[in-house]
């Protein structure tokens, strides 16, 4: 029974509790017993919320509360904040921080009856692409033990992947929510910048970082979309319009005359050949179905990547600042003769990973006078760029698609010592941060080279969500990708 | 950070300083800067009193306090 109810989608599962076939708290508890049973090889949670979720889960059952996913149990990543768990975004400057606090997405999930399990790993303020930059161990990828779940929202995503739970929360600074989904087999969706609240996201780049939907069906991805998205007046940057219908969309479908832009710059030296083959093999489904292909060039994506290595730890060094000792978090060093400097110092040395550290020197200098107009004045404009390309491909298409990452999941390890080529896995998933429109990535196979799961993302304009789920939901119903994760070995 | 981790950071940065460099091989003298990705000014909420955290909510984190204030070590000259 309990084994059987941890493979329901989030949509299967809020039918039969809605309908009494089951109660919430016997769905709670049977992913509670699914996180106890595989999370020592997984290690997808950093903190377990077995009473809040339970307490939860019987107000569902009272009939307190009712919706589309009242009593669908959700990892929550550990960079958004929720009263009564800690919060530590991975990083040790943070361990045992109880924030007073919760998220605008936290209130809203609440109030729609999503039961919240516990709080997931994740690199240390989301700066990685393979969870290994948390300060409390790595995550592991359910495909493979061996290798990364990708990051920084692995946590959430292995979750889902290891049917710990069918839905989690991630956020999307470069690539954190998209990447993981395509390297665990999952769906993960970053929606419009500002599309959904950021009040209670633990900040590391303002003007990219966007909270979405983690699941195993592009639908499940779709419901939450729904729950967590709209206008919030605590986050200024929150737009005020209203949601786009990505639930009608993901049920749909639909994509005969969409006209779907392959761009052109997301191929060649550095793709896993098995990728591309399983992409190009999504795109010739699609135009099966009825949609248009045309290729589209993007000329200034190939300059994504830099520019966002130099906004995204400029915005960092200066959201950091705040981790001073004073107000929360770690002190170390506070002996009454030491300075507040001095303790600080102290405390951010030893508070802060090798990956956090390397961005604030990075960003600090990308900011500093004499080097501004160089690097980081020159990263906004290419940032310009980057928005007018969009603007362009729009024009000849209704949405873009790319493989998600250039490779399937690499080896723990593997890219740990190399910063560069650590940064190479969101090379596909960049350029909607900088240009602010949604994206996500839906799982269109398995690599021939290697067994491991590929992902195929798509893009569409600022506002206009409700595109990519439709053509998701096309590409996932074609392909029977959503029973994908039956083929990843047992735990 | 102690001299070993200097060093060993110093060579990786120099290495991620020379690849995000590439953005200058970009023309973009007469292009403007973009800082956000949603053209917002002047946001504003009305002025009206909301419920917020008590002091003892606030300081409930603090790493150390003292008389309902954040306490912290000294800012200027000599330990008192």
């Amino acid at each position: 029974m309990s084994e059987e109810l941890v493979r329901l989608s989030a949509a299967d599962l809020a039918e039969r509790i809605a309908a009494r076939d089951v109660s919430a708290v016997e769905v709670a508890q049977a992913h509670l017993d699914r996180v106890a049973a595989v999370d020592d090889r997984v290690h997808a949670f950093l903190h377990v919320n077995s009473e809040g979720a339970l307490a939860q889960a019987r107000r569902v059952d009272a009939g307190e509360v009712t919706g589309p996913l009242a009593g669908v149990p959700l990892a929550l990543k550990d960079v958004i904040v929720a009263r009564g768990m800690p919060a530590t975004a991975g990083s040790r400057i943070l361990e045992g921080w109880h924030p007073p606090y919760d998220a605008t997405i936290v209130e809203r999930m609440h109030e729609a009856g999503i039961v919240v399990l516990g709080k997931t790993n994740m690199d240390e303020f989301a700066m990685g692409s393979s969870t290994e930059h948390s300060a409390y161990g790595p995550t592991h990828n359910p495909w493979d033990l061996s290798r990364t779940p990708g990051g920084s929202g692995g946590g959430s995503s292995a979750a889902v992947a290891s049917y710990e739970a069918p839905l989690g929360i991630g956020t999307d600074t470069g690539g954190s929510i998209r990447q993981p989904a395509a390297v665990t087999g999952t769906v993960g969706a970053k929606p419009t910048y500002g599309g959904v609240s950021r009040y209670g996201l633990i900040a590391f780049s303002s003007s990219l970082d966007q909270a979405g939907p983690c699941a195993r069906t592009v639908l499940d991805a779709a419901l939450l979309h729904a729950v967590i998205a709209g206008h919030d007046p605590r986050d200024s940057t929150s737009i005020d319009a209203p949601v786009p219908d990505v639930v009608s969309a993901a049920r749909s479908a639909e994509v005969s005359g969409v006209r779907i832009g392959v761009v052109s710059q997301f191929k060649g030296e550095g793709y896993q050949p098995g990728v591309l083959a399983r992409f190009d093999e999504a795109v010739a489904t699609l135009e099966k179905m009825g949609a248009e292909i045309v290729e589209v060039s993007c000329p200034h994506f190939d300059y994504a990547l830099p520019a966002y290595y130099l906004i995204a730890p400029s915005e960092a060094s200066s959201n950091l600042a705040r981790y001073d000792a004073m107000r929360y978090g770690l002190r170390v060093g506070d002996d009454d003769v030491r300075s507040a400097e001095e303790v600080m110092a102290l405390t951010r040395d030893a508070g802060f990973g090798d990956e956090v550290k390397r961005r604030i020197i990075l960003g600090t200098y990308a900011l500093s006078a004499g080097y501004y107009d160089a690097y980081y004045g020159q990263a906004q404009k290419v940032r310009t760029l980057i928005a007018r390309d969009f603007s362009d491909a729009f024009a000849k298409a209704d949405v873009l698609v790319s493989p998600t990452t250039p490779t399937t999941a690499f080896s723990l390890g593997e890219r740990l010592d190399d910063p560069l080529a650590m940064y190479l896995a969101d090379l596909c998933t960049i350029p909607s941060n900088l240009y602010g429109g949604p994206a996500m990535s839906v799982p269109c196979g398995l690599s021939s080279d290697d067994g491991l799961p590929v992902g195929f993302q798509v893009m569409a304009p600022v506002m206009a969500d409700e595109r990519m789920y439709r053509v998701a939901a096309a590409v996932e119903a074609a392909l029977g990708t959503d029973r994908l994760l039956e083929q990843a070995p047992a735990l | 950070m102690t001299d070993d981790e200097l060093d060993h950071l110093a060579g990786q940065l120099s290495v991620i300083l020379g690849a995000v460099a590439r953005v200058q091989e970009v023309a973009a003298a007469d292009i403007a800067p973009t800082s956000h990705a949603v053209p917002l000014t002047n946001v504003f909420r009305t002025d009206t009193p909301q419920p917020c955290l008590t002091a003892e909510e606030s300081l409930a984190g603090a790493p150390a306090a003292e008389d309902g204030r954040f306490r912290v070590p000294q800012i200027l000259g000599d330990p008192q």
